[in-house]
């Protein structure tokens, strides 16, 4: 009895050795570049620690309250939440529709139509927000061209508090869609044409069967685009930057471009640190909650 | 095969640490010549980076001993990000060139070191040296009464105003507004307006987004105060937003756009005021001499440069980079940077300097040379500028001062997009202003 058991162990332990060293390169650049920042991050958030300060000074949790009590702070969050309300909801479903139009094998010119619904997606972010805000420039823009040409009043898109965040959503949905559609394509290529075959004997409506067999049969491509999308809306910071630099009056300013302001333009590493746990918890909790909740009633095939 | 590759690996361990040891040699061999790194941004248009790398060939004709190594990096924003980053990772260029406004930023990190040493080691002639800067770029150079920075690249903000579109409206094209009142009287007879309502023409323009509205806000700020006061203390450790001059100055800016509405709405962009002015969409607009050249070829119109009209006084701002040495690195290097500052500053330099670049010239001597009274005698509009910077104070500048310049804009743009009122808005900046300079008191 003693004997295998022994070897047992042995090959177990070997086997174990062999994964951690196939893991070992991946785990060196996860410590490297995602572990350790969180956790000097969240070390660092509970310091103040300004230009010309030698060595943080531990202050507790007072970067956290100043900020709860900081307008700017919410202003910030509810701009943030309402770009990615803004942004996710359209983007996907334009993004399932394109899927669905361009979800067929023989039909004429189909790769062009798929090109150009994705080339978007092939462009940096920075050239975009470059080419949008020619569109958008106040009277000479392309956008308040149109305007006049109608005979109404130019919008100034980027100007006004209030179609700020409109405005750059559009332009953000334009880019996302497309990169969405591709998700969605996958998944209804996946999905076996003999269910549809069966629903169409049975004769079942189109909509019938986008409802009731589609939708249901595509919920962990929905799952999965859904977080991405979402977490996506939250990492973008080019176009801030580029368009408006949160002008005016932080009309258009954005949780990650908040953080950058503090990291990079005000040099207070410590104020950073502590948005960008606040970032974390929201990006945790967006794939966590999700995963959690909707992992049980979606049908993987 | 486990042996092939081990002794693969070995084989390519061994070419790799002998190429490190040659490597390393190499910078041995080297390390008697001194080779000096220097950061220097560029935030006009035009090719300066050509004008910077001759300053420096030149330089390492004269004093292969020590070489400086040019780098660019970027415009003003991105330099002092590269700049940080250097001083952290303890690594940080030996000098380079940074904002005026940076220096009470350098001063508190110690990164940065006073030059007076150097100015008193260099007897009578170092005294003169720093008189014959212009004063008023010279004032934003210290910090607790030492000299922290040399002006270079050095600019400020002048009216530039379209002749053709005076004539046309039957103004005087050689009076420009003198004054505020004549600004509004002159910039409502410029606007044009179509006949489907929309304007074709508008009389002023002012740059509002943020990093650009606070050096206009400061001359306006300047222009309105009883004794000349600027919106800082000069050790940089006092604010002062709320006063009410300035909430008549950011009142004033709210009256050009909505009540005469002689100015675009909404948040005017600065970048794209010089393609407005030359494309008569605005008659006259207020910006940087260091696009002087710019206009002056791209013009198909008669353009003049004038003084920025005054209310209660006449004044501007000025801004623009400077000269810092590194506080990290040895003595013997600072001191080549000193004379390498030096060098790029002399009189002959700042005169061929300002005349590459439209920049205003920094030193009064440099008037005296033969290639700046050839160049004012061809483009007298550069004349201006030097003119103006005797009544011309330092933007904006104190500790923390990126935090302030966005405190400012802020503020700025709630006024401007009518969710405060002027004087709602620069009492909310004072708020938050004193509560961040707090600790500097």
């Amino acid at each position: 009895m003693r004997a295998p058991n022994k070897i047992g162990r042995r090959i177990r332990l070997s086997q174990s050795a062999k994964a951690w060293i196939l893991l070992a390169p991946t785990l060196f650049f996860l410590l490297l570049f995602t572990v350790y920042p969180i956790l000097r991050s969240g070390y660092l958030s509970l310091h103040a620690f300004e230009l010309g300060m030698r060595e943080p000074e531990f202050i507790g949790f007072e970067n956290y309250t100043r900020f709860a009590a900081s307008e700017l702070f919410w202003k910030v969050m509810r701009n943030t939440l309402l770009f990615s309300l803004m942004t996710v909801v359209p983007a996907f479903f334009i993004g399932l529709g394109f899927a669905m139009l361009v979800n067929k094998q023989r039909a004429k010119g189909i790769g062009f139509y798929r090109t150009s619904f994705f080339y978007p997606v092939m462009m940096p972010m920075i050239a975009i927000a470059s080419i949008w805000l020619f569109m958008y420039m106040q009277e000479s823009g392309m956008v308040d061209q149109f305007m006049l040409w109608m005979g109404r009043k130019p919008i100034a898109a980027l100007s006004n508090r209030s179609t700020v965040l409109p405005a750059l959503s559009v332009m953000y949905v334009w880019r996302e869609a497309g990169y969405l559609m591709i998700f969605f394509l996958s998944g209804l290529q996946s999905l076996d044409p003999e269910i549809f075959e069966a629903a169409l004997i049975d004769g079942s409506s189109p909509l019938r069967t986008f409802r009731k067999i589609t939708l249901p049969l595509l919920a962990p491509t929905t799952l999965f685009v859904t977080i991405t999308a979402l977490t996506d809306s939250l990492k973008l910071v080019d176009h801030i930057v580029i368009m408006t630099e949160g002008a005016p009056n932080n009309a258009s300013t954005l949780l990650l471009y908040y953080i950058y302001q503090h990291g990079f333009i005000f040099f207070d590493q410590a104020k950073a640190s502590a948005l960008t746990m606040v970032m974390l918890i929201i990006m945790l909790t967006i794939s966590m909650g999700q995963f959690l909740n909707q992992d049980k009633k979606i049908y993987y095939n | 095969m486990k042996r092939k590759v081990f002794l693969l690996l070995l084989v390519v361990c061994i070419i790799g640490t002998s190429l490190f040891a040659g490597g390393k040699q190499e910078t041995a061999r080297q390390s008697d010549k001194m080779e000096l790194t220097f950061f220097f941004p560029v935030n006009v248009g035009g090719a300066v980076t050509k004008f910077v790398d001759k300053i420096c060939n030149d330089w390492n004709e004269l004093h292969p001993e020590a070489i400086v190594k040019p780098v660019y990096t970027g415009n003003y924003d991105d330099t002092i990000v590269k700049i940080q980053s250097a001083i952290q990772g303890k690594n940080p260029p030996d000098l380079f060139i940074s904002l005026a406004t940076q220096r009470f930023s350098m001063f508190v990190q110690d990164a940065v070191i006073f030059l007076d040493d150097f100015i008193a080691a260099d007897g009578a002639e170092g005294q003169a040296y720093i008189d014959d800067f212009l004063t008023g770029f010279m004032e934003d150079s210290y910090v607790e009464g030492n000299i922290i920075s040399i002006p270079f690249q050095r600019s400020t903000m002048i009216l530039f105003y379209n002749k053709d579109a005076f004539r046309e409206v039957g103004l005087d094209p050689n009076s420009p507004p003198k004054t505020w009142d004549e600004l509004v009287e002159y910039s409502q007879k410029l606007t044009k307006v179509g006949p489907d309502g929309n304007v074709q023409r508008y009389g002023v323009g002012l740059a509002l987004n943020s990093g650009s509205a606070q050096w206009g806000f400061t001359g306006f700020a300047l222009q309105n105060s009883e004794h000349g006061e600027n919106l800082m203390s000069e050790d940089g450790k006092q604010i002062y937003f709320d006063t009410p001059g300035n909430v008549e100055a950011l009142q004033f800016w709210y009256d050009l756009q909505n009540k005469y509405k002689v100015m675009q709405p909404g948040i005017v962009q600065w970048t794209d005021l010089p393609g407005q002015f030359l494309s008569g969409k605005v008659a006259m607009i207020y910006h940087t001499t260091g696009n002087l050249g710019v206009v002056s070829e791209d013009a198909n119109f008669e353009f003049g440069t004038a003084f920025l009209p005054g209310n209660k006084r006449q004044a501007a701002p000025t801004g623009g980079g400077n000269f810092y040495i590194s506080k990290g690195i040895s003595p013997e290097r600072q001191k080549m940077a000193w004379e390498f500052i030096k060098f790029a500053t002399s009189t002959e330099r700042a005169a061929q300097w300002s005349i590459d670049t439209g920049y205003v010239a920094t030193r009064k001597s440099a008037l005296e040379t033969p290639q700046m009274k050839e160049y004012y005698a061809k483009l007298p509009q550069a004349r201006v500028a030097f003119d103006q910077i005797p009544i011309s104070k330092p933007e904006l500048t104190s500790y923390d001062s990126t935090r302030m310049w966005r405190i400012l804009n802020d503020s700025i743009q709630s006024a401007i997009t009518g969710e405060k009122t002027p004087a709602q808005a620069l009492r909310d900046a004072q708020a938050e202003a004193d509560q961040v300079m707090r600790k500097y008191q």
